[in-house]
C-alpha cells in the first residue's frame, strides 16, 4: 500500500514530477557525457603517449631513472624476463639498451639517443615500422641502423650512407662504430625527429662493449586498468635491485596534466550536481508544504511519523531513480555512437596532434564505472535531500498542520 | 451495558500565557458514556475544536486530564499516543480528510493496514462499511470524483473501520449544503444505533444540533449548558 501510495503521489503533480525527472536525467546525461569524453580523451592520449616510446611499465636497475648511465644497466636474465612475460595482463615486452652518444655523417656531428632494441618486439609496442619513410625496417641480425628523418637531414645523410657513432661504452670503455643506414623514420615531434637512432639490441651491446646488458625492459599491457596490479606483481617478482615504474611515474607532466584537468571537470560536475540538488530540494520543499494538511491528517488518524517519512523518502528516491535511469538510457546510445564514431578535431589542434603522431580523435569511454559512479552520485544526493521530509515530519504538529 | 469512554477533568488550555493569557478552555468537565450521540455547539472561537483535540489526544491541556476508557492519555507520548489514536479514536475533520490519490475503498483499507489487520478481515469490513454508507458503486472513485457529502461519508467509514471506542467529528458538515449535512447526520445516527458507535461532533448548524441526543454548549471555553439525553424527534428513529 505504501509503495502504491508513493507511486501514485509521483503522478499527482505531473508537471512537477516531469520537470524533476527531466532535470535529473539531463544532469546525468551531461555528467556521464562529460566524464566519458574526458576519460576517453585521456585514455586515447595515454595510449598514444605510452605506445610512442615509454610503454605502460618499465623495469630498470634501481637508480637508473635518476641517473641514466650504462653503469646503471642490468644483465639480461632469461628467467626473469620470462616470468614477466608470463604475468597475466602483460601483452609483450621489449628489452632495450639506451645510451646517449654522438653521431656523425662526416662533416656534421650531433648528440642523440641510441636505442638498441629487438626490432620485432619494438614494432609490436611502438609501431616503429609504420614510421619508416625511406628504406627498410630493421631485422634482428642486421648490422645496420635506422635513424630519424630530422637527424638524417641535419647530418646530410640518406639511406645506404654510413653513420658514425662515438661515445662511452660500458665501464668507461671507448665505443665507436660505422653502420649503414637501412631506413629513415619520421617522428611527429621535431625534438624526437632530430634525436633518435635505432639498432638491433645485439649490435648495440657489441658497440658499447656491454654483452647481455639492458637499461630497461618496457612492457605493453592489454588492460590499462590493470596497470597498478601488474606493476605490483613485477615488484614482488623482481625484489630489490630493480625499479618498476608506470607511465605516471615515467611521464609525470602528462599524469599531472590529466589530474589537473580531471579536477576542473570534477568542479564542473560538482556545480552541475549542486544545481540538480537544488532542483530536487525545491520539489521536496514544495511537495511538503503542499501536502502539509494531508500529513497532519495522516498523523492524526494514526500513521506513525517514521512510516510517513519512509513513504516520502521512497517518493524522492523513486523519482530520482526514474530520472537516473532515463538519463543513462539516453546517454548510452549517444556515448556508444561517439565511441564508435569518435569526433575528429579539425583545424590547428588537429595539425598539432598529427605533428606529434597522435590521431586527432576524441572517442568517448564506455567504461561502466562512469555510469555507475554518476548514478550513485545522484541517488546519494537524492537520499540526503530525502532526509529533509524526515525532519519536516518530525517537527510536524498535526493540529497546526491541519489549520488553513 | 453502557460504560464511561471519555472522562475529562478540569480541562484548561491557555494560549499566550506570557502576554495576555487566552483561555481557549477554562475548566471543562466532561463525562461521556458509550453509545452517546453528542453535539458540541457554541459560537466560533468558543473552544469546540480545542476541546475535541484534547479528547482526541491531538493536543495537550495546560492543566487537567483526559481519561479514555481507563487510560490517561496525557501520559502517552510519540508513537504510543499515535497508536492509541489509531486503535481507539476515529476522526472526521472538516476538510482534508482523505488521501487524494487513493480510492474510497483504499482510503478505508489504509487505516486498517496501519493496524496490520489481515487482508481477509480488511476486505470483509470495507465491503460492509461501503454498504452502510451507501457508496458501493463509488468504491473505486478517488475523493476528487466524489461530492463533498460523499467524501464525508467515506471519512466516517474510515473513522469507523478500526472499530474505535468513539468517533470525533469537528464540524463535519461545515462544507456541506443542508441536504447533504442532514443526510450525513442521518447516516451517523444510524451507525450510532446499529453499531452502538459513540459520536461526539461539533457544529453550529441548528438542524444538525436537532438530531443530537445530548447537546453541550460552549461559551468562552466553558460549558454553559449540557442538555440531558433526550429522545430523538427525527421521524426515522421514533421507535
Ligand atoms: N494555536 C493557537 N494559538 C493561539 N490561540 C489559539 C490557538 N488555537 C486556538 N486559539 C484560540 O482559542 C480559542 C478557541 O478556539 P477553537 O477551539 O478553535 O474554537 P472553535 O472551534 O469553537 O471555533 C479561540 O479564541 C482561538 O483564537
Ligand atoms: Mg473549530
Amino acid at each position: 500500500m505504501i509503495a502504491k501510495l508513493s507511486w501514485r503521489n509521483l503522478w499527482r503533480n505531473k508537471t512537477r514530477s516531469l520537470i524533476t525527472v527531466t532535470s535529473i536525467s539531463f544532469a546525468v546525461l551531461l555528467a556521464v557525457l562529460m566524464q566519458s569524453f574526458q576519460k576517453g580523451v585521456f585514455d586515447h592520449l595515454v595510449k598514444n603517449v605510452v605506445s610512442f616510446y615509454t610503454g605502460y611499465i618499465q623495469v630498470h636497475k634501481s637508480g637508473y631513472w635518476k641517473e641514466k648511465i650504462l653503469d646503471n644497466g642490468f644483465l639480461l636474465n632469461d628467467s626473469f624476463q620470462n616470468k614477466i612475460t608470463r604475468l597475466p595482463g602483460v601483452k609483450g615486452i621489449v628489452p632495450r639498451l639506451e645510451s646517449f652518444m654522438l653521431v656523425s655523417g662526416g662533416s656534421f656531428t650531433k648528440g642523440c639517443m641510441v636505442v638498441g632494441t629487438v626490432p620485432a618486439l619494438e614494432n609490436q609496442l611502438t609501431g616503429l615500422q609504420e614510421k619508416i619513410t625511406a628504406g627498410k625496417y630493421l631485422e634482428a641480425n642486421d648490422r645496420s641502423v635506422i635513424i630519424a628523418e630530422g637527424l638524417a637531414g641535419k647530418l646530410k645523410l640518406k639511406t645506404d650512407d654510413t653513420l658514425i657513432i662515438l661515445g662511452q661504452g660500458y665501464q668507461g670503455s671507448m665505443a665507436a662504430g660505422k653502420y649503414p643506414i637501412k631506413g629513415l623514420i619520421h617522428f611527429g615531434s621535431p625534438e624526437l625527429n632530430d634525436g633518435f637512432v635505432y639498432m638491433p639490441l645485439q649490435l648495440a651491446q657489441e658497440l658499447l662493449s656491454a654483452e647481455n646488458l639492458l637499461t630497461s625492459i618496457v612492457l605493453d599491457i592489454s588492460d590499462p586498468l590493470q596497470m597498478e596490479s601488474i606493476q605490483n606483481n613485477i615488484i614482488s617478482l623482481s625484489g630489490e635491485g630493480y625499479e618498476t615504474m608506470n607511465w605516471k611515474e615515467l611521464l609525470p607532466e602528462i599524469s599531472n596534466h590529466i589530474k589537473a584537468d580531471g579536477a576542473s571537470l570534477s568542479i564542473f560536475t560538482g556545480i552541475l550536481y549542486f544545481i540538480i540538488g537544488f532542483g530536487i530540494f525545491g520539489t521536496i520543499l514544495m511537495m511538503s508544504v503542499e501536502r502539509k494538511q494531508e500529513f497532519g491528517m495522516l498523523i492524526a488518524i494514526g500513521m506513525k511519523k517514521v512510516k510517513l517519512s519512509l513513504m516520502l523518502i521512497q517518493e524522492t528516491l523513486l523519482i530520482s531513480l526514474i530520472g537516473v535511469l532515463i538519463g543513462i538510457l539516453l546517454s548510452l546510445p549517444l556515448i556508444l555512437y561517439l565511441h564508435l564514431n569518435p569526433i575528429r578535431l579539425g583545424g590547428q589542434i588537429a595539425k598539432v596532434y598529427e605533428q606529434f603522431g597522435f590521431e586527432p580523435y576524441f572517442p568517448t569511454s564506455i567504461e561502466p564505472g562512469i555510469f555507475l559512479q554518476q548514478s550513485t552520485f545522484v541517488l546519494i544526493i537524492a537520499a540526503l535531500l530525502g532526509l529533509y521530509p524526515l525532519w519536516y515530519i518530525h517537527k510536524l504538529n498535526p493540529v497546526q498542520a491541519m489549520k488553513r | 451495558m453502557n460504560h464511561t469512554v471519555i472522562d475529562a477533568h478540569n480541562l484548561v488550555k491557555v494560549y499566550d500565557e506570557k502576554t495576555i493569557p487566552l483561555y481557549a478552555l477554562n475548566g471543562v468537565h466532561l463525562h461521556i458514556e458509550s453509545g452517546e450521540f453528542i453535539a458540541i455547539k457554541g459560537p466560533s472561537g468558543s473552544g469546540k475544536t480545542t476541546l475535541l483535540n484534547m479528547i482526541g489526544g491531538l493536543d495537550v491541556p495546560s492543566t487537567g486530564e483526559v481519561i479514555i476508557d481507563g487510560t490517561n492519555i496525557n501520559n502517552l507520548k510519540g508513537n504510543a499516543l499515535i497508536d492509541f489514536r489509531l486503535n481507539n479514536i476515529g476522526f472526521v475533520f472538516q476538510s482534508y480528510n482523505l488521501i487524494p490519490v487513493l480510492t474510497a475503498r483504499e482510503n478505508i483499507e489504509f487505516i486498517m493496514l496501519l493496524q496490520k489487520r489481515s487482508s481477509k478481515e480488511i476486505n470483509t469490513r470495507v465491503n460492509e462499511l461501503l454498504k452502510q454508507i451507501g457508496l458501493e458503486d463509488k468504491a473505486d472513485k478517488r475523493p476528487g470524483e466524489l461530492s463533498g457529502g460523499q467524501q464525508q461519508r467515506v471519512a466516517v467509514a474510515r473513522a469507523l473501520a478500526p472499530k474505535p471506542k468513539f468517533i470525533l467529528a469537528d464540524e463535519p458538515t461545515a462544507n456541506l449544503d443542508s441536504v447533504s449535512a442532514g443526510n450525513l447526520l442521518d447516516m451517523m445516527l444510524q451507525l450510532n444505533i446499529q453499531e452502538k458507535m459513540t459520536f461526539v461532533f461539533s457544529t453550529h448548524d441548528q438542524r444538525v444540533i436537532e438530531r443530537a441526543r445530548r447537546v453541550i454548549t460552549l461559551e468562552d471555553g466553558k460549558i454553559v449548558q449540557d442538555s440531558a439525553p433526550k429522545k430523538i424527534t427525527h421521524p426515522m428513529y421514533e421507535n
